[in-house]
């Protein structure tokens, strides 16, 4: 396998992570087509092989401040199935930005597929930051399947931010989220989806809150067009004094049929949890306000949509 | 030059509009006043072509736009300042001035606009125009963008609704520099008297027809001599 990446992979790299490879510094570890493409650690973060499975370790030491990690993985080969397993291990007080994402491209008729399952294991007082991107292309009737399940532990005072993004070209998708919080630990996750033609997109929130004073805001906004189908389930266990607020905000088009399933479980006299889900056409007087400045009903559409998932 | 005429507009069996027929000269600055529900919002979207008639026509120099969509009126040189303000999750006070200028505008110029709305740009840019932001703020930037509008016939629904006290003079201010900048003809729904004193012409609406139409000085006192036997009139209601 030739281990100098193509501009293929470039271009790929640039929309799942914005890395450019000349300046790309600190840590990283790119994996295409199942394999290690290139790999760089440092002083206080370092990457290794597992043995048992396909996957590494990340293993960030206490303290590490202002560091990132990049986590690529690249599919081009047609009909390709990759499962991996990657563990991050977060020391006391770091804090840190983990930049993961999966681009596939797929020039065949075959099915692309790749499924990560990602565990944090985040130490007290230790800050993450967890950006992901979804991104296929290639051929139309290629099918570019994703299915992420992320799960998070959190000590106490831990926190951990996380944004998905997957706005274009992935068929099918499940994505499932873990989480389970101890004291005085926070959870911010932002998803952002759009869905097109016969796309199917699956989000599945599941926060246990068991430490007191954890916290979780769990944000999910959503476009489906065409005949896309998109669906969310969030499930929330309060089982604390704990809080709570999700919400769940999507726009439906065209043909499209989305479905939001909040699910919030207060166990104990002090668990404070919200939830608000809303699904609705583009409100016709956004489109009104928007043409009365004289844009096109297409092009107020673009800045309500692109607003939208800003 | 805006003229409508004989506009009519009815809605599940409500006469809305009553054969409605205006001329707005240009370089002038008309308010429009009337009871609630008397069809004044009414008439300025169907100026705007957000609501169609049901007969009648509305020519703007010279040319028929009755049927012409709102974006082609907009192009064209209409604008409009909603009674409501509509909110957008996830666009900025920046974009949606932005999206009016139809190009990217310099810190500078986003300043200046909001400064005359009486917002400060730093605190007010990266905000998204949701819920977040109370009425006033809202109806300020409402204002803002018509002001930045390039647009020679501009009509604001009741633009002072919600705006304190201390701001009114910079919004008579606003309207005046637009008149005087850009030969703009400025139409002002209120039921504001201070409104009601910077008018060259006033409309009365009522009941879906121009009940009195002309220049201030020979409306306005009219005008506020029957607002004043009004409210006379509801005291003696009440204490029956
Ligand atoms: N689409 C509609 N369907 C039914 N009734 C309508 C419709 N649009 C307006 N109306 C009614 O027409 C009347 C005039 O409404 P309009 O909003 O034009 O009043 P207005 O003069 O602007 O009042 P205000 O001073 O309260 O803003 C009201 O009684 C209103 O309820
Ligand atoms: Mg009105």
């Amino acid at each position: 396998m030739n281990n100098t990446p193509n501009t293929v992979d470039k271009k790929i790299l640039k929309v799942v992570s914005n890395i450019d490879l000349s300046k790309l510094k600190g840590a990283y570890n790119i994996r295409k087509d199942g394999k290690l493409l290139v790999r760089n650690t440092t002083p206080n973060i370092d990457i290794v092989s597992k043995k048992d499975k396909d996957g590494i370790d990340i293993i960030i030491k206490e303290n590490t401040k202002n560091e990132s990690v990049h986590i690529p993985v690249i599919l081009e080969k047609e009909g390709m199935n990759d499962l991996v397993y990657n563990d991050f291990h977060i020391g006391e007080n770091a804090d840190v930005t983990i930049i993961a994402g999966c681009g596939i491209h797929n020039e065949s008729h075959k099915t692309s597929e790749h499924d990560g399952i990602h565990t944090f294991y985040v130490k007290k007082g230790a800050k993450v930051k967890y950006i992901e991107n979804h991104y296929g292309e290639g051929n139309e009737n290629a099918k570019n399947v994703l299915n992420p399940t992320t799960v998070i532990y959190l000590e106490e005072g831990a926190s951990l931010e996380m944004e998905s993004l997957q706005i274009q070209g992935v068929t099918s998708t499940i994505r499932v989220t873990k989480a389970y919080l101890k004291e005085d630990s926070n959870l911010v996750i932002k998803e952002k989806i759009m869905t097109a033609e016969a796309q199917e997109a699956k989000t599945e929130f599941y926060v246990e809150l068991n430490g007191e004073n954890s916290s979780t805001h769990v944000i999910s906004r959503s476009i489906a067009k065409d005949e896309s189908k998109q669906e969310f389930y969030s499930n929330i266990q309060g089982n604390t004094k704990c809080f709570a607020h999700v919400e769940c905000d999507a726009i439906i088009m065209d043909k499209a049929k989305v479905s939001a399933i909040p699910r919030i479980d207060a166990n104990d006299i002090n668990a404070n949890l919200v939830h608000e889900a809303a699904i609705g056409k583009i409100a016709g007087e956004q489109l009104i306000k928007l043409m009365s400045l004289g844009l096109t009903e297409k092009q107020a559409e673009k800045e309500i949509i692109n607003g939208f998932l800003k | 030059m805006l003229e409508i005429k004989n506009i009519c507009f009815s809605r599940e069996g409500k006469d809305i509009l009553k054969n409605v027929s205006l001329t707005f000269p240009d370089n002038k600055v008309i308010v429009i006043t009337g009871a609630n529900g008397s069809g004044k919002s009414t008439l300025a979207k169907i100026i705007m072509g957000i609501e169609k008639p049901d007969s009648g026509s509305i020519i703007f120099n010279g040319q028929d736009i009755t049927d012409m969509p709102i974006d082609k009126r907009a192009n064209l040189g209409l604008g409009f300042a909603f009674q409501q303000p509509v909110k957008f999750k996830g666009i900025t006070v920046r974009d949606i001035l932005n999206i009016t200028a139809k190009r990217k505008l310099e810190k500078c110029e986003l300043c200046r606009y909001l400064s005359d709305v009486g917002l400060c740009a730093n605190d007010y840019l990266d905000r998204e125009l949701d819920s977040n932001l109370s009425g006033g703020e809202l109806k300020r930037i409402e204002i803002a963008m018509l002001a930045l509008k390039n647009s020679t016939f501009t009509l604001f629904d009741e633009p002072e609704a919600g705006i304190d006290l201390w701001s009114f003079n910079s919004l008579i201010d606003i309207f005046e520099n637009m008149k005087n900048d850009t030969k703009n003809t400025i139409v002002i729904i209120s039921h504001q008297e201070r409104i009601l004193d910077i008018a060259d012409e006033i409309i009365i609406l009522s009941n879906g027809t121009i009940k009195e139409m002309g220049k201030r000085n020979k409306i306005l006192p009219k005008l506020l001599l029957s607002s004043k036997s009004n409210r006379y009139s509801k005291e003696v209601k009440c204490n029956e």
